[in-house]
């Protein structure tokens, strides 16, 4: 069920209601009963992967922390009359077993995961690379029903997996409070993807209705709502006009669909995060912040430590860090250190990692060859920077760059420039066309399009656009104050009728400059379709 | 610790390793950083870092990260 659809709405509404009135012990049971019926609305099958993926994690995950208890119980038992080696040989035998358990759940994780979302993309490739051969007959697409969030629920299961077999976590022994941990339906379609240790300390305790935290929750849904449905569907407009037709709109326009596309992503993901972590918070149930003022970054690297933390996190202590510690890993440091000298050896495994791990960060985004380009280009900019960095300390060491005034201000613009032309690749599945609109927009001259009209035939009138650059500063405020302190906070100590008053203003405004109306299709969150 | 020494200095030639305890938290080293200590300590110590172990509190500081080579080296 999408955020936006009035169905939604009202649901949520009566949720809310509901749980403050049920008793505090069943507070949590009325929670996983709400998500598996608002799951269930979006097709019955959906509800039966999420249960195939859950109940594989709560075995595997049951299973190898009784094997830890029992190893622990054993090792205390025979303290004394064990060696180092048999002990050693002891773990060993466990941490097998574990593995067993730990692989068999992965494969179903995964297995699910990759067979709904990426069997068309996998049939389409070999469709298309055997087409020259004779006889070949072409496999039919499959027409699987991908349930909404299977990226999100299918990361965090096995987050919470992986947490119990590195002895992090313990491992949850009542199937419902997994459920619902994995099923939680405010982070079901976009996220964020949340950890056991964080979700599960405020999911499963009752919570007593407490005005200020409902109201900061409703407070936040509100925002989130007019970022989407007043700034990002709005937007979509124009940029959808120019993404259809690349061959009228090349060289300014492209520019001109870089920031369309940056502020649309933003004000989508981060307005469906808002309402994600809004109906949590009405709840009393804290989820993690997934974002921190990204566009004020100074790298590439600092925007994807606060764009989609918790995406970057899972990958990073999931995948990157397991995969550089890996005995494969380390040989291929070793061969690599041996064949190509100390200082280029040692950046072979690290380079390898971080490709693979932007690989599969391309790749969840979406299953094309546009995404996998993205993932990729990204990395290459991460790993050119890092080997820039002795350039960069020499220019700052040189120009004293850093006491200028005006550098962080550069930084950041690059940051947002750079950012902006990469994420052009998820707009076209051809990722032929970015690259030459790009290099267009600095061979053909056509800027005088910016001021004669130009913008206003792509289906965005002025009044659009006087709404679009009054929420684009409305969010840039909101991102400069909530530097000190949450923006709720301040305007909570301001007099009751001005904070009031702004209130009704921003809940008017979602009102009259959303995008309701005759013929209004409520439009999908960008990251549902992640 | 010498040797854990100067693998960190090596890879931060300009951050006090004795006096610093708040590498990770502080930013000092990033992750591709500490896959590159994780990878000379296994060449230097022969001691294989599990992932388990890539916690902030392990390698915040020098000795952390010594304390956590002993406790690898026991077979702990």
């Amino acid at each position: 069920m999408n955020f936006t659809s009035y169905e939604f709405i009202l649901l949520t509404g009566l949720i809310l209601v509901v749980y403050y009135c049920v008793p505090k012990r069943f507070q949590w049971m009325f929670l996983l009963a709400a998500s598996y019926g608002m799951y269930a609305s979006a097709g019955w099958m959906c509800l039966v992967y999420i249960s195939i993926t859950t109940f594989s994690t709560y075995l595997a995950a049951v299973k190898i922390s009784k094997l830890s208890g029992q190893k622990a119980d054993y090792l205390k038992e025979h303290r004394n009359g064990m060696d180092k080696e048999a002990r050693k040989a002891y773990k060993d035998s466990i941490k097998r077993k574990q593995k067993v358990w730990l692989w068999i759940a992965l494969a179903v994780d995964i297995g699910l995961f990759v067979v709904l979302k990426y069997s068309n993309f996998f049939i389409g490739n070999i469709n298309a690379l055997c087409s020259g051969l004779e006889q070949w007959k072409i496999i039919p697409y499959t027409e699987f029903l991908v349930p909404l969030g299977i990226s999100f629920y299918t990361f965090q299961s096995m987050g919470y997996l992986l947490d119990v077999y590195n002895e992090k976590e313990n491992a949850q022994k009542n199937y419902a409070k997994l459920a619902l941990f994995v099923g939680f339906f405010p982070q079901l379609s976009q996220g964020p993807i949340s950890r056991y240790e964080d979700l599960s300390r405020s999911l499963y305790c009752g919570h007593e209705w407490n005005a200020e935290t409902v109201c900061f929750g409703l407070q936040r849904i509100l925002w989130g709502y007019f970022k989407k449905l007043v700034i990002a569907d709005r937007i979509s407009i124009g940029l959808k006009t120019i993404l259809a037709a690349p061959e009228q709109y090349q060289g300014i326009y492209f520019g001109v669909a870089m920031i369309f596309y940056a502020v649309q992503l933003y004000a989508d993901f981060t307005g469906g995060i808002d309402i994600a972590v809004g109906i949590a918070q009405a709840m009393g149930i804290t989820l993690k912040e997934n974002f921190m003022r990204p566009f004020f970054s100074k790298s590439i690297k600092e925007y994807w430590n606060r764009w989609h933390i918790s995406m970057g996190s899972w990958f990073k202590d999931y995948l990157f860090y397991p995969l550089s510690v890996s005995k494969t890993m380390l040989r291929i440091s070793k061969k690599s250190r041996k064949l190509l000298g100390e200082e280029a050896g040692k950046r072979v495994p690290v380079y390898l990692t971080t490709s693979i791990v932007w690989f599969c960060t391309g790749i969840w985004h979406g299953a094309s060859w546009n995404f996998v380009v993205w993932g990729l280009a990204n990395c290459a900019v991460l790993l050119v920077s890092r080997e820039l960095t002795p350039v960069y300390r020499w220019c700052h060491q040189h120009f004293s760059l850093e006491k200028k005034k005006w550098y962080p201000v550069f930084c950041v613009c690059r940051t947002v420039v750079l950012m902006s032309a990469l994420r052009m690749f998820d707009c076209y599945r051809d990722v032929r066309i970015p690259v030459r609109l790009f290099f267009g927009m600095f061979t053909e001259n056509n800027f005088s399009e910016l001021w004669n009209g130009g913008l206003l035939r792509l289906g965005l009138s002025m009044a659009d656009y006087i709404i679009l650059l009054c929420g684009a500063v409305l969010m840039l405020s909101v991102s400069l104050v909530q530097r000190k302190q949450p923006v709720r906070k301040t305007v909570s100590e301001l007099p009751y009728p001005v904070r009031t008053a702004l209130w009704l203003l921003l809940f008017t405004a979602v009102l009259l400059l959303g995008a309701y109306g005759q013929g209004y299709e409520e439009s999908q969150f960008i990251y549902n379709q992640f | 610790m010498e040797e854990l020494m100067e693998i960190l200095s090596e890879l931060h030639p300009e951050v006090d390793f004795e006096q610093e305890e708040r590498l990770v938290d502080g930013e000092i080293l990033d992750s591709f950083d500490i896959i590159t200590i994780i990878s000379e300590i296994a060449d230097t110590f022969d001691v294989v870092v599990p992932a388990r172990e890539i916690v902030p509190e392990n390698f915040n500081s020098a000795g952390s990260l010594w304390k956590m080579i002993q406790r690898l080296e026991d077979g702990e």
